[in-house]
Protein backbone atom coordinates (compact mmCIF):
# COMPACT_ATOMS: atom_id res chain seq x y z
CA UNK A 1 0.00 0.00 0.00
CA UNK A 2 1.41 3.34 -1.17
CA UNK A 3 1.79 6.04 1.56
CA UNK A 4 -0.69 8.46 2.06
CA UNK A 5 0.32 12.24 2.23
CA UNK A 6 -2.80 13.92 5.13
CA UNK A 7 -2.78 17.39 5.70
CA UNK A 8 -3.81 19.36 8.01
CA UNK A 9 -4.11 23.09 7.57
CA UNK A 10 -2.59 24.97 10.40
CA UNK A 11 -3.56 28.42 10.23
CA UNK A 12 -3.49 29.23 13.42
CA UNK A 13 -6.89 28.00 15.03
CA UNK A 14 -7.38 25.02 15.91
CA UNK A 15 -6.62 21.86 18.35
CA UNK A 16 -4.50 20.48 15.85
CA UNK A 17 -2.59 17.77 18.20
CA UNK A 18 -5.78 16.19 18.67
CA UNK A 19 -6.63 15.85 15.09
CA UNK A 20 -2.92 15.19 14.40
CA UNK A 21 -2.54 12.10 16.77
CA UNK A 22 -6.27 11.05 15.80
CA UNK A 23 -5.26 10.30 12.25
CA UNK A 24 -2.32 8.76 12.97
CA UNK A 25 -4.89 6.39 15.10
CA UNK A 26 -6.50 5.95 12.36
CA UNK A 27 -3.96 5.52 9.65
CA UNK A 28 -0.55 4.82 11.35
CA UNK A 29 0.93 4.51 8.33
CA UNK A 30 0.22 7.34 6.68
CA UNK A 31 2.08 10.72 6.77
CA UNK A 32 0.40 13.27 8.50
CA UNK A 33 2.02 17.02 7.71
CA UNK A 34 0.62 20.20 9.69
CA UNK A 35 0.32 22.28 6.86
CA UNK A 36 1.30 26.30 7.47
CA UNK A 37 1.85 27.10 4.04
CA UNK A 38 0.65 26.19 0.80
CA UNK A 39 4.18 24.87 -0.51
CA UNK A 40 4.41 22.38 2.83
CA UNK A 41 1.06 21.14 1.51
CA UNK A 42 2.30 20.23 -1.75
CA UNK A 43 1.71 16.68 -2.93
CA UNK A 44 -1.08 16.32 -0.21
CA UNK A 45 -3.51 12.84 -1.53
CA UNK A 46 -6.11 14.37 1.23
CA UNK A 47 -6.70 17.91 3.34
CA UNK A 48 -8.40 18.17 6.50
CA UNK A 49 -9.48 22.16 7.55
CA UNK A 50 -9.99 22.03 11.32
CA UNK A 51 -10.73 25.08 13.35
CA UNK A 52 -11.65 26.23 16.73
CA UNK A 53 -12.36 29.77 17.70
CA UNK A 54 -14.24 32.69 16.26
CA UNK A 55 -14.94 33.12 12.61
CA UNK A 56 -13.29 36.56 11.82
CA UNK A 57 -9.64 35.33 12.97
CA UNK A 58 -10.27 31.88 11.47
CA UNK A 59 -10.88 33.93 8.49
CA UNK A 60 -8.35 35.64 8.68
CA UNK A 61 -5.90 33.06 9.51
CA UNK A 62 -6.96 31.50 6.48
CA UNK A 63 -6.30 33.49 3.73
CA UNK A 64 -3.22 35.63 4.64
CA UNK A 65 -0.71 31.95 4.04
CA UNK A 66 -2.39 31.62 0.75
CA UNK A 67 -4.96 28.83 1.68
CA UNK A 68 -7.99 30.31 -0.12
CA UNK A 69 -6.18 29.13 -4.14
CA UNK A 70 -5.03 25.96 -2.20
CA UNK A 71 -8.26 24.89 -1.22
CA UNK A 72 -10.03 25.71 -4.68
CA UNK A 73 -6.93 24.08 -6.45
CA UNK A 74 -7.54 21.15 -4.01
CA UNK A 75 -11.57 21.00 -4.88
CA UNK A 76 -10.69 21.36 -8.56
CA UNK A 77 -8.28 18.57 -8.42
CA UNK A 78 -10.99 16.53 -6.79
CA UNK A 79 -8.97 15.55 -3.19
CA UNK A 80 -11.18 14.28 -0.41
CA UNK A 81 -11.33 17.50 1.95
CA UNK A 82 -13.09 17.20 5.67
CA UNK A 83 -13.78 20.45 7.21
CA UNK A 84 -14.43 20.49 10.84
CA UNK A 85 -16.38 22.97 12.98
CA UNK A 86 -15.31 26.42 12.32
CA UNK A 87 -13.46 24.57 9.44
CA UNK A 88 -17.07 24.02 8.44
CA UNK A 89 -18.23 27.04 8.55
CA UNK A 90 -15.69 29.30 7.08
CA UNK A 91 -16.81 27.16 3.93
CA UNK A 92 -20.26 28.80 4.45
CA UNK A 93 -21.54 32.13 2.34
CA UNK A 94 -21.75 34.14 5.26
CA UNK A 95 -21.63 34.01 9.40
CA UNK A 96 -23.51 36.22 11.94
CA UNK A 97 -20.41 35.62 13.99
CA UNK A 98 -18.37 38.71 14.88
CA UNK A 99 -20.78 41.19 13.60
CA UNK A 100 -21.48 39.69 10.14
CA UNK A 101 -18.26 38.16 8.22
CA UNK A 102 -18.10 36.85 4.85
CA UNK A 103 -16.99 33.31 4.14
CA UNK A 104 -15.94 30.83 1.49
CA UNK A 105 -18.72 30.58 0.21
CA UNK A 106 -18.83 27.37 -1.13
CA UNK A 107 -21.72 26.24 -0.07
CA UNK A 108 -24.73 28.95 -0.28
CA UNK A 109 -25.75 28.50 3.54
CA UNK A 110 -25.32 30.99 6.12
CA UNK A 111 -23.58 30.62 9.79
CA UNK A 112 -26.82 31.62 12.31
CA UNK A 113 -26.21 32.66 16.17
CA UNK A 114 -28.75 29.61 18.51
CA UNK A 115 -29.41 33.26 20.45
CA UNK A 116 -29.86 33.58 24.25
CA UNK A 117 -33.68 32.25 23.95
CA UNK A 118 -33.04 29.35 22.69
CA UNK A 119 -35.53 26.74 23.83
CA UNK A 120 -37.03 23.23 23.35
CA UNK A 121 -40.52 21.96 25.07
CA UNK A 122 -40.72 24.79 27.12
CA UNK A 123 -36.92 23.97 28.69
CA UNK A 124 -34.24 26.89 28.14
CA UNK A 125 -31.29 25.32 26.34
CA UNK A 126 -27.71 26.37 26.95
CA UNK A 127 -25.71 27.60 24.65
CA UNK A 128 -22.55 26.89 23.42
CA UNK A 129 -24.99 23.54 22.55
CA UNK A 130 -21.73 21.12 24.35
CA UNK A 131 -21.76 17.82 24.71
CA UNK A 132 -22.77 14.81 22.85
CA UNK A 133 -25.79 15.37 20.70
CA UNK A 134 -27.32 12.56 18.10
CA UNK A 135 -26.91 12.64 14.54
CA UNK A 136 -29.40 11.71 11.74
CA UNK A 137 -27.75 10.97 8.55
CA UNK A 138 -30.28 12.29 6.00
CA UNK A 139 -27.76 10.58 2.92
CA UNK A 140 -25.85 7.47 1.97
CA UNK A 141 -22.25 8.34 2.16
CA UNK A 142 -19.33 6.91 2.05
CA UNK A 143 -18.02 8.81 5.14
CA UNK A 144 -21.30 7.32 7.40
CA UNK A 145 -19.74 3.99 6.53
CA UNK A 146 -20.03 1.52 9.56
CA UNK A 147 -21.69 4.28 11.62
CA UNK A 148 -25.03 3.59 13.21
CA UNK A 149 -27.31 6.13 12.30
CA UNK A 150 -28.52 8.66 15.14
CA UNK A 151 -24.67 8.53 16.75
CA UNK A 152 -23.91 10.43 19.14
CA UNK A 153 -20.67 12.90 18.13
CA UNK A 154 -19.37 15.52 19.95
CA UNK A 155 -20.05 19.38 19.21
CA UNK A 156 -19.05 22.71 21.02
CA UNK A 157 -20.37 25.23 19.16
CA UNK A 158 -22.67 28.67 19.58
CA UNK A 159 -23.17 29.06 15.46
CA UNK A 160 -24.79 27.32 13.23
CA UNK A 161 -25.95 25.79 9.76
CA UNK A 162 -29.59 25.92 9.27
CA UNK A 163 -30.43 22.39 7.93
CA UNK A 164 -33.52 23.90 6.20
CA UNK A 165 -33.54 24.51 2.65
CA UNK A 166 -30.07 23.18 2.74
CA UNK A 167 -29.76 20.40 -0.17
CA UNK A 168 -26.18 19.70 0.89
CA UNK A 169 -27.16 18.61 4.32
CA UNK A 170 -25.23 14.64 4.99
CA UNK A 171 -26.68 15.07 8.78
CA UNK A 172 -29.12 16.62 10.96
CA UNK A 173 -29.10 17.42 14.77
CA UNK A 174 -31.54 19.12 16.67
CA UNK A 175 -31.15 21.37 19.31
CA UNK A 176 -33.91 23.85 19.68
CA UNK A 177 -33.45 24.28 15.94
CA UNK A 178 -32.72 21.37 13.36
CA UNK A 179 -29.35 22.25 11.97
CA UNK A 180 -26.60 20.72 9.57
CA UNK A 181 -24.37 18.26 11.71
CA UNK A 182 -22.34 17.39 8.09
CA UNK A 183 -22.29 18.87 4.77
CA UNK A 184 -21.06 17.49 1.65
CA UNK A 185 -20.64 18.71 -1.78
CA UNK A 186 -18.41 16.44 -4.10
CA UNK A 187 -15.49 15.94 -3.01
CA UNK A 188 -15.52 18.09 0.27
CA UNK A 189 -17.40 16.83 3.89
CA UNK A 190 -17.76 19.16 7.01
CA UNK A 191 -18.72 18.35 10.05
CA UNK A 192 -20.07 20.55 12.69
CA UNK A 193 -19.21 18.13 15.31
CA UNK A 194 -15.39 16.75 16.36
CA UNK A 195 -14.88 13.41 15.10
CA UNK A 196 -11.55 13.76 16.72
CA UNK A 197 -13.37 14.26 20.16
CA UNK A 198 -15.76 11.83 19.43
CA UNK A 199 -14.70 8.39 20.56
CA UNK A 200 -15.47 5.48 18.16
CA UNK A 201 -18.30 6.95 16.06
CA UNK A 202 -15.38 9.55 15.30
CA UNK A 203 -12.68 7.37 14.95
CA UNK A 204 -14.93 5.41 12.23
CA UNK A 205 -15.58 8.51 10.16
CA UNK A 206 -11.81 9.66 10.08
CA UNK A 207 -11.23 5.85 9.19
CA UNK A 208 -13.59 6.24 6.46
CA UNK A 209 -12.36 9.75 5.31
CA UNK A 210 -9.20 8.23 5.16
CA UNK A 211 -10.48 5.56 2.54
CA UNK A 212 -12.44 7.81 0.55
CA UNK A 213 -11.85 8.13 -3.36
CA UNK A 214 -13.65 11.71 -2.80
CA UNK A 215 -16.58 10.64 -4.59
CA UNK A 216 -20.08 10.51 -3.78
CA UNK B 1 -33.93 12.74 21.74
CA UNK B 2 -31.30 15.42 22.53
CA UNK B 3 -28.11 16.69 23.68
CA UNK B 4 -26.87 14.03 26.57
CA UNK B 5 -25.88 14.88 29.67
CA UNK B 6 -21.93 14.33 30.65
CA UNK B 7 -20.46 12.30 33.12
CA UNK B 8 -16.52 13.71 33.53
CA UNK B 9 -14.36 11.50 35.96
CA UNK B 10 -11.43 14.18 36.96
CA UNK B 11 -7.94 13.29 37.70
CA UNK B 12 -5.95 15.00 40.40
CA UNK B 13 -2.36 14.91 39.15
CA UNK B 14 1.08 16.30 40.58
CA UNK B 15 3.86 16.65 38.79
CA UNK B 16 2.26 13.82 36.25
CA UNK B 17 1.04 11.50 39.35
CA UNK B 18 -2.47 10.73 39.77
CA UNK B 19 -2.43 11.40 43.36
CA UNK B 20 -5.55 10.75 44.80
CA UNK B 21 -5.24 7.41 44.19
CA UNK B 22 -6.89 5.34 41.97
CA UNK B 23 -7.96 1.64 42.21
CA UNK B 24 -8.20 0.21 39.24
CA UNK B 25 -8.45 -3.63 38.92
CA UNK B 26 -5.55 -5.20 37.38
CA UNK B 27 -4.14 -2.08 36.14
CA UNK B 28 -0.26 -1.74 36.63
CA UNK B 29 1.01 1.44 37.70
CA UNK B 30 -2.39 3.32 39.45
CA UNK B 31 -0.33 6.70 39.35
CA UNK B 32 -0.13 6.68 35.62
CA UNK B 33 -2.70 9.85 34.66
CA UNK B 34 -2.56 8.48 30.88
CA UNK B 35 -3.14 4.86 31.36
CA UNK B 36 -6.08 5.88 33.72
CA UNK B 37 -7.45 8.57 31.19
CA UNK B 38 -7.61 5.55 28.31
CA UNK B 39 -9.25 3.58 30.85
CA UNK B 40 -12.03 6.14 31.60
CA UNK B 41 -12.16 6.45 27.73
CA UNK B 42 -12.75 3.25 26.77
CA UNK B 43 -15.46 3.09 29.84
CA UNK B 44 -17.36 5.57 27.76
CA UNK B 45 -16.78 8.71 29.94
CA UNK B 46 -17.64 11.82 28.23
CA UNK B 47 -14.90 14.29 28.68
CA UNK B 48 -11.67 14.08 31.29
CA UNK B 49 -10.64 16.56 33.74
CA UNK B 50 -7.34 16.51 34.97
CA UNK B 51 -6.69 18.73 37.58
CA UNK B 52 -3.19 20.12 38.13
CA UNK B 53 -2.19 20.54 41.91
CA UNK B 54 1.57 20.90 40.94
CA UNK B 55 3.24 23.93 42.44
CA UNK B 56 6.72 23.73 40.78
CA UNK B 57 7.41 25.05 37.14
CA UNK B 58 9.30 21.85 36.60
CA UNK B 59 6.37 19.71 37.83
CA UNK B 60 4.56 22.27 35.29
CA UNK B 61 6.93 21.23 32.74
CA UNK B 62 5.80 17.37 33.43
CA UNK B 63 2.22 18.17 32.92
CA UNK B 64 2.32 19.34 29.78
CA UNK B 65 4.03 16.30 28.66
CA UNK B 66 1.71 14.48 30.66
CA UNK B 67 -1.11 16.02 28.76
CA UNK B 68 0.66 15.65 25.52
CA UNK B 69 0.78 11.86 25.93
CA UNK B 70 -3.12 11.88 27.08
CA UNK B 71 -4.31 13.53 24.27
CA UNK B 72 -2.69 11.22 21.92
CA UNK B 73 -4.12 8.71 23.14
CA UNK B 74 -7.86 9.56 24.73
CA UNK B 75 -10.53 10.56 21.95
CA UNK B 76 -12.73 12.71 23.90
CA UNK B 77 -12.27 16.55 25.38
CA UNK B 78 -9.97 16.88 27.71
CA UNK B 79 -10.23 20.23 30.40
CA UNK B 80 -7.02 20.54 32.38
CA UNK B 81 -7.10 23.37 35.16
CA UNK B 82 -5.44 24.39 37.65
CA UNK B 83 -2.81 27.11 38.25
CA UNK B 84 -3.95 28.48 34.45
CA UNK B 85 -2.69 32.01 35.18
CA UNK B 86 -1.66 34.13 31.73
CA UNK B 87 -2.20 33.63 28.49
CA UNK B 88 1.00 31.56 27.78
CA UNK B 89 -0.47 28.95 30.19
CA UNK B 90 -3.64 28.57 28.50
CA UNK B 91 -1.64 28.77 25.22
CA UNK B 92 0.84 25.96 25.95
CA UNK B 93 -2.21 23.64 27.26
CA UNK B 94 -3.78 23.98 24.33
CA UNK B 95 -1.03 23.04 22.11
CA UNK B 96 -0.03 19.87 24.27
CA UNK B 97 -3.63 18.86 23.63
CA UNK B 98 -5.87 20.20 25.59
CA UNK B 99 -9.36 21.09 24.41
CA UNK B 100 -10.38 23.40 27.20
CA UNK B 101 -8.64 24.95 29.88
CA UNK B 102 -10.31 25.91 33.73
CA UNK B 103 -9.12 29.01 35.33
CA UNK B 104 -10.29 29.52 38.90
CA UNK B 105 -8.10 31.94 40.53
CA UNK B 106 -6.47 33.95 38.20
CA UNK B 107 -10.49 35.01 37.46
CA UNK B 108 -10.90 36.19 40.66
CA UNK B 109 -7.49 38.32 40.73
CA UNK B 110 -8.27 39.85 37.52
CA UNK B 111 -11.85 39.00 35.53
CA UNK B 112 -10.78 40.70 32.61
CA UNK B 113 -8.29 37.39 32.26
CA UNK B 114 -11.64 35.85 30.99
CA UNK B 115 -12.42 38.03 28.69
CA UNK B 116 -8.87 38.17 26.55
CA UNK B 117 -8.73 34.13 27.49
CA UNK B 118 -12.01 33.88 25.51
CA UNK B 119 -11.54 36.81 22.63
CA UNK B 120 -7.86 35.03 21.87
CA UNK B 121 -9.00 31.44 21.86
CA UNK B 122 -12.60 30.90 21.93
CA UNK B 123 -15.35 30.83 24.81
CA UNK B 124 -15.82 27.02 24.05
CA UNK B 125 -11.92 26.31 25.88
CA UNK B 126 -12.65 28.91 28.89
CA UNK B 127 -14.03 26.90 31.60
CA UNK B 128 -14.20 29.07 34.86
CA UNK B 129 -14.11 26.91 37.99
CA UNK B 130 -16.17 28.55 41.25
CA UNK B 131 -15.21 26.88 44.67
CA UNK B 132 -18.28 27.86 46.16
CA UNK B 133 -19.00 27.44 50.40
CA UNK B 134 -22.72 28.47 51.82
CA UNK B 135 -22.70 31.37 54.06
CA UNK B 136 -26.09 32.73 55.88
CA UNK B 137 -28.74 30.32 56.64
CA UNK B 138 -30.56 27.57 54.70
CA UNK B 139 -33.78 29.44 54.47
CA UNK B 140 -32.02 31.93 51.69
CA UNK B 141 -28.70 30.64 51.16
CA UNK B 142 -26.35 32.50 49.87
CA UNK B 143 -22.41 31.26 48.43
CA UNK B 144 -19.16 32.89 48.41
CA UNK B 145 -16.72 32.19 46.72
CA UNK B 146 -13.37 31.19 47.48
CA UNK B 147 -9.98 30.92 46.07
CA UNK B 148 -6.68 29.11 46.91
CA UNK B 149 -8.26 25.42 46.47
CA UNK B 150 -10.72 26.96 48.75
CA UNK B 151 -8.45 28.46 51.50
CA UNK B 152 -9.28 32.26 50.62
CA UNK B 153 -12.63 33.99 51.48
CA UNK B 154 -13.12 36.66 48.30
CA UNK B 155 -16.61 38.02 49.92
CA UNK B 156 -17.52 37.84 45.88
CA UNK B 157 -21.37 36.18 46.15
CA UNK B 158 -21.48 33.15 43.69
CA UNK B 159 -24.69 33.58 41.77
CA UNK B 160 -23.38 37.60 40.85
CA UNK B 161 -19.75 36.18 39.79
CA UNK B 162 -21.06 32.72 37.29
CA UNK B 163 -23.34 35.60 35.58
CA UNK B 164 -20.19 37.89 35.39
CA UNK B 165 -17.78 34.88 34.03
CA UNK B 166 -20.42 34.17 31.87
CA UNK B 167 -21.21 37.87 30.37
CA UNK B 168 -16.97 37.78 29.60
CA UNK B 169 -16.65 34.98 27.57
CA UNK B 170 -16.58 31.79 29.95
CA UNK B 171 -17.94 29.09 28.03
CA UNK B 172 -18.90 26.67 30.84
CA UNK B 173 -18.87 26.90 34.60
CA UNK B 174 -17.27 24.25 36.90
CA UNK B 175 -19.25 24.38 39.92
CA UNK B 176 -17.53 22.73 43.26
CA UNK B 177 -19.57 23.46 46.56
CA UNK B 178 -16.82 23.29 49.46
CA UNK B 179 -19.04 22.59 51.65
CA UNK B 180 -19.56 19.00 49.76
CA UNK B 181 -16.62 18.55 48.55
CA UNK B 182 -14.95 14.71 49.63
CA UNK B 183 -18.24 14.38 52.12
CA UNK B 184 -19.85 11.47 49.94
CA UNK B 185 -23.57 13.51 50.69
CA UNK B 186 -24.36 14.90 47.22
CA UNK B 187 -23.72 17.89 45.95
CA UNK B 188 -25.19 21.00 46.94
CA UNK B 189 -28.44 20.97 45.10
CA UNK B 190 -29.46 24.48 45.73
CA UNK B 191 -26.39 26.14 44.80
CA UNK B 192 -26.23 24.05 41.78
CA UNK B 193 -29.23 25.18 40.53
CA UNK B 194 -28.99 28.87 41.55
CA UNK B 195 -25.68 29.35 39.31
CA UNK B 196 -27.51 27.27 36.48
CA UNK B 197 -30.75 28.65 36.40
CA UNK B 198 -28.58 32.41 36.76
CA UNK B 199 -25.72 31.69 33.22
CA UNK B 200 -26.41 30.65 30.04
CA UNK B 201 -23.99 28.25 29.69
CA UNK B 202 -23.68 24.90 30.88
CA UNK B 203 -22.74 24.11 34.31
CA UNK B 204 -20.48 21.29 35.42
CA UNK B 205 -21.79 20.07 39.11
CA UNK B 206 -18.88 18.90 41.47
CA UNK B 207 -18.59 18.11 44.87
CA UNK B 208 -19.81 15.32 46.96
CA UNK B 209 -20.74 12.50 44.77
CA UNK B 210 -21.60 9.35 47.10
CA UNK B 211 -23.28 7.48 44.68
CA UNK B 212 -25.18 7.17 41.64
CA UNK B 213 -28.77 8.95 42.88
CA UNK B 214 -26.37 12.04 43.31
CA UNK B 215 -25.60 12.14 39.77
CA UNK B 216 -29.18 11.89 38.92
CA UNK B 217 -30.01 14.74 41.74
CA UNK B 218 -27.71 17.03 39.95
CA UNK B 219 -28.95 17.06 36.84
CA UNK B 220 -32.85 16.18 37.78
CA UNK B 221 -32.83 18.31 40.96
CA UNK B 222 -29.79 20.72 40.45
CA UNK B 223 -30.02 21.66 36.32
CA UNK B 224 -26.36 20.56 35.79
CA UNK B 225 -25.89 19.83 32.22
CA UNK B 226 -22.66 17.59 33.59
CA UNK B 227 -21.28 15.70 36.37
CA UNK B 228 -17.91 15.30 37.81
CA UNK B 229 -16.95 12.55 39.85
CA UNK B 230 -13.48 11.50 41.25
CA UNK B 231 -13.42 8.88 44.34
CA UNK B 232 -16.98 7.34 42.97
CA UNK B 233 -15.01 6.18 40.08
CA UNK B 234 -11.01 5.76 40.57
CA UNK B 235 -12.36 3.32 43.58
CA UNK B 236 -14.33 1.10 41.81
CA UNK B 237 -17.00 1.13 43.55
CA UNK B 238 -18.97 2.11 40.35
CA UNK B 239 -18.41 1.92 36.60
CA UNK B 240 -19.01 4.47 34.36
CA UNK B 241 -21.67 3.09 32.26
CA UNK B 242 -23.17 1.89 35.68
CA UNK B 243 -23.60 5.65 36.58
CA UNK B 244 -24.97 5.87 32.99
CA UNK B 245 -27.72 3.06 32.64
CA UNK B 246 -28.62 4.50 36.29
CA UNK B 247 -29.01 8.17 35.06
CA UNK B 248 -30.71 6.97 32.00
CA UNK B 249 -33.44 4.82 34.20
CA UNK B 250 -33.91 8.04 35.74
CA UNK B 251 -34.97 9.48 32.74
CA UNK B 252 -31.56 11.59 31.73
CA UNK B 253 -30.73 11.72 28.00
CA UNK B 254 -27.24 9.80 28.06
CA UNK B 255 -24.66 8.65 25.61
CA UNK B 256 -24.41 4.86 26.21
Amino acid sequence: MTVQKIVVLDYGMGNLHSVASALKKVAPTDEVVLATTPEEAHGADRLIVPGVGAIRDCMEGFIRPGFVPLLNQCIEAGLPILGICVGMQIMMKRSEENNGVDCLGLFPQPVKFFGTDLQENGQRLKVPHMGWNQVQQKIDHPLWRDIENGSRFYFVHSYYVPAENNNAVAGETDYGVKFAAAVTRNNIFATQFHPEKSADAGMQLLKNFVGWNGAA
Amino acid sequence: MGLAKRIIPCLDVDAGRVVKGVNFVDIRDAGDPVEIARRYNEAGADEITFLDITATHEGRDTTLHTVEKMASQVFIPLTVGGGVREIQDIRNLLNAGADKTAINSAAVHNPDFVREAAERFGSQCIVVAIDAKQVGNDKEPKWEIFTHGGRKPTGIDAVEWAKKMDSYGAGEILLTSMDRDGTKNGFDLALTRAISDAVSVPVIASGGVGNLQHLADGVLKGGADAVLAASIFHFGEYTVGEAKAFMQQAGIEMRI
